[in-house]
C-alpha cells in the first residue's frame, strides 16, 4: 500500500468574498512527503489547507485526493489546527479516543491505543487532565496525537507550533519528524518561519500575495541535518521578498 | 521516540494559597450571615417599635410572630401539601421548558430553515409576559392545574430558548471543524460538539428560567390555584393573617433559592472544563 496520499490542486480559485484569496493555483503533493507552505501574512496558506481538508470548496478548479475530487471532509485527511482545537470538556485521553471512535476502533481497544499515543508523545501521567490544565506545548502534542490517532493518510497542519516559545517549538519539530517516521503519512505544513520550513519540509512551496501565483517550489535535500545550508535559506527568502 | 519536551501543567497551586482561600471563604460566609442577621434585627426593631415614617411598619408582624407561626405551620400537613404542589408544578413546567427550549434553541441555531419558519413566531410571542397569558391558559385548558403548569412552562421556555440559540451561534467553528476532519458526521458534531459546548449558555438560561418560573407559578396560584404556596399566601392575606403571609413569602424565597442553587450546582459540575477565576488565583 502507498504510504500517504497524493493531493493535487488543479487551477484552484478560493475565496470567502468576491475577491479570491487563491487564484489559479496548481500544486501537487507527493504521497508520504512533508510539503511546507509558506508565504506572507494573508496570502492564503490556511485557506489552501482548508481546501485540501474539504472544509472549503473551490469556486473554480479541482482539489484531488488520490485522483478523486474532494467534496467534503474525510477522516483520511486530518487537520492539526493552529489554535487550541481540542474539545475542552474531554480529557487528553478522551480527545484521542474520539479520533479512534470516529475511525471505527471498537470501544475495547480504544483506551489501550489512546494510552500508546499518550506515551509516544511524552504525555504519560496526563491522560486524565483537561486541556485547560496543560501548557501550550502539551496541548499541541495532544492535538498531534489526536490528528494522527485516526490514521489519516494525509495531515494538514496549520502553523501548529506558531504560538510556542523557540525551545518548545524546536522540540516539537523533532517530535513531529520522529512521529512521522514511525507513522508515515503525507503532511502539508503551514508556517511563516523559514527555519521551520527548512527543518521540516521535503519541499517548500512559497505562495505569493493574495490572488497571485505560486512564487517558488524548492526541493530540500536529505539529510535533514544539512539543511542550514545558506543557499536554500536565501532562495526561500528571495521568493518571499518577491511575493 | 527521542524528543523530550519541557512542559509542566499550566495550572499549578501556589504555596500558601489554600489557607488564604479558606480564610477568605470563612470571612465571606461570616459577612453573608451577618447581613441576614442585621436585616432580621432591623425588621424586629421597626415592627416592635411600630414605626410609621411614611412606611407603616406597625401593620407588619414582628420576626418572633412570624417565627412562631412558621414553627406551627411546619407541623401541619397542609403546609407540606402546598409546598409539594408548588414544587410539582414548577418542576413539571420547568422540566418541560428545559427539554423543549434546548431542543428548539439548537434547531434555531443550526438550521436556517427552522430559523425562518419558527424564529418569527418565537420573537412575536417572547415579549408577552407569561403572566399576561393566564386568561388564555384558563380558557385553553380544561383544568386550572394544567393552566398553571403551562404558564410556568412559558415563563421558563423563552429564556432557555434564547440562551441556547445564542450559545449555539457562539460556538467556535474550530471545534466543529476538528470533529469533521476526524471523520465525524452531523450526529457526531451535534453530540460531541454542540450539546456539550452550549452547556454554559444553556445553564445561564436555566438559571434565569427558574427564577421567572417561580414568579409565574406563584402569581398563577394566587389567581387560579386550589393548592400551593402562592394560593395559601394570598388566602392568608384575604383573612388578614399577616404572619402566615410572611411564612408563605419566606417559603417561596427558600424554595426559589434552593432550586436556583440546584441548577447552579448541576451547571458547575457539568461545565468543570471552563476556566474558573479561582483557578487563575483571582
Amino acid at each position: 500500500m502507498t504510504v500517504g496520499m497524493s493531493l493535487t490542486l488543479d487551477r484552484v480559485r478560493l475565496s470567502y468574498t468576491d475577491s479570491p484569496v487563491i487564484d489559479e493555483l496548481s500544486l501537487a503533493v507527493r504521497p508520504g512527503e512533508i510539503l511546507v507552505l509558506t508565504g506572507p501574512s494573508g496570502c492564503g496558506k490556511s485557506t489552501v489547507l482548508r481546501a485540501l481538508a474539504g472544509l472549503l470548496l473551490p469556486d473554480q478548479g479541482q482539489v484531488l485526493a488520490d485522483g478523486a475530487e474532494v467534496r467534503t471532509t474525510s477522516r483520511d485527511r486530518g487537520v492539526v489546527f493552529q489554535d487550541n482545537a481540542l474539545l475542552p470538556w474531554r480529557s487528553v485521553r478522551s480527545n484521542i479516543e474520539l479520533a479512534l471512535r470516529l475511525r471505527g476502533v471498537p470501544r475495547t481497544g480504544r483506551r489501550a491505543q489512546a494510552d500508546r499515543w499518550i506515551a509516544e508523545l511524552g504525555l504519560t501521567g496526563f491522560g486524565d487532565y483537561l486541556p485547560k490544565s496543560l501548557s501550550g506545548g502539551m496541548r499541541q502534542r495532544v492535538q498531534l496525537a489526536r490528528g494522527l490517532a485516526g490514521a489519516p493518510r494525509a495531515v494538514m497542519m496549520d502553523e501548529p507550533f506558531g504560538a510556542l516559545d523557540s525551545a518548545t517549538r524546536a522540540a516539537m519539530q523533532a517530535l513531529l519528524i520522529d512521529t512521522w517516521r514511525s507513522h508515515p503519512t503525507t503532511i502539508v505544513f503551514v508556517t511563516h518561519d523559514v527555519d521551520e520550513a527548512l527543518a521540516l519540509g521535503d519541499r517548500v512551496a512559497v505562495l505569493g500575495r493574495a490572488g497571485q501565483p505560486l512564487r517558488a517550489l524548492i526541493e530540500v535535500p536529505e539529510p535533514r541535518s544539512g539543511r542550514a545550508e545558506p543557499g536554500l535559506r536565501a532562495a526561500i527568502l528571495t521568493a518571499l521578498e518577491n511575493s | 521516540m527521542t524528543a523530550v519536551l519541557a512542559g509542566a501543567p499550566a495550572a499549578s497551586v501556589p504555596v500558601g494559597a489554600v489557607p488564604r482561600r479558606a480564610r477568605t471563604l470563612r470571612w465571606s460566609w461570616l459577612l453573608r450571615l451577618a447581613s441576614v442577621v442585621a436585616a432580621l434585627g432591623l425588621w424586629q426593631l421597626l415592627t416592635v417599635a411600630e414605626v410609621r415614617w411614611w412606611l407603616r411598619f406597625d401593620t407588619l408582624p414582628t420576626v418572633d410572630e412570624v417565627f412562631t407561626t412558621l414553627v406551627r405551620r411546619l407541623g401541619t400537613e397542609a403546609y407540606w401539601l402546598d409546598l409539594a404542589q408548588s414544587l410539582i408544578r414548577i418542576l413539571t413546567g420547568f422540566g418541560l421548558a428545559a427539554m423543549v427550549g434546548v431542543a428548539t434553541g439548537v434547531l434555531l441555531g443550526r438550521s436556517r430553515v427552522a430559523a425562518d419558519v419558527v424564529g418569527p413566531l418565537t420573537e412575536l410571542i417572547r415579549p408577552i409576559p407569561a403572566i399576561a397569558l393566564v386568561p388564555v391558559a384558563i380558557l385553553l385548558f380544561p383544568a386550572s392545574e394544567q393552566g398553571i403548569v403551562f404558564i410556568t412552562f412559558l415563563a421558563a421556555f423563552f429564556p432557555i430558548l434564547v440562551s441556547t440559540r445564542h450559545a449555539v451561534r457562539a460556538l467556535p467553528t474550530l471545534w466543529e471543524d476538528s470533529v469533521r476532519t476526524l471523520g465525524g458526521g452531523r450526529w457526531d458534531v451535534l453530540s460531541q460538539v454542540v450539546i456539550p459546548g452550549i452547556l454554559p449558555g444553556v445553564f445561564g438560561g436555566l438559571s434565569v428560567g427558574m427564577g421567572v418560573s417561580w414568579i409565574c407559578v406563584i402569581s398563577a396560584e394566587m389567581i387560579s390555584g386550589r393548592l400551593g404556596i402562592g394560593y395559601r399566601t394570598w388566602q392568608a392575606y384575604t383573612v388578614l393573617a399577616y404572619p402566615d403571609v410572611f411564612v408563605g413569602i419566606i417559603t417561596i424565597g427558600v424554595l426559589g433559592f434552593a432550586t436556583s442553587a440546584a441548577v447552579e450546582t448541576v451547571g458547575r459540575r457539568l461545565t468543570r472544563w471552563l476556566p474558573r477565576s479561582e483557578e487563575n488565583g483571582r
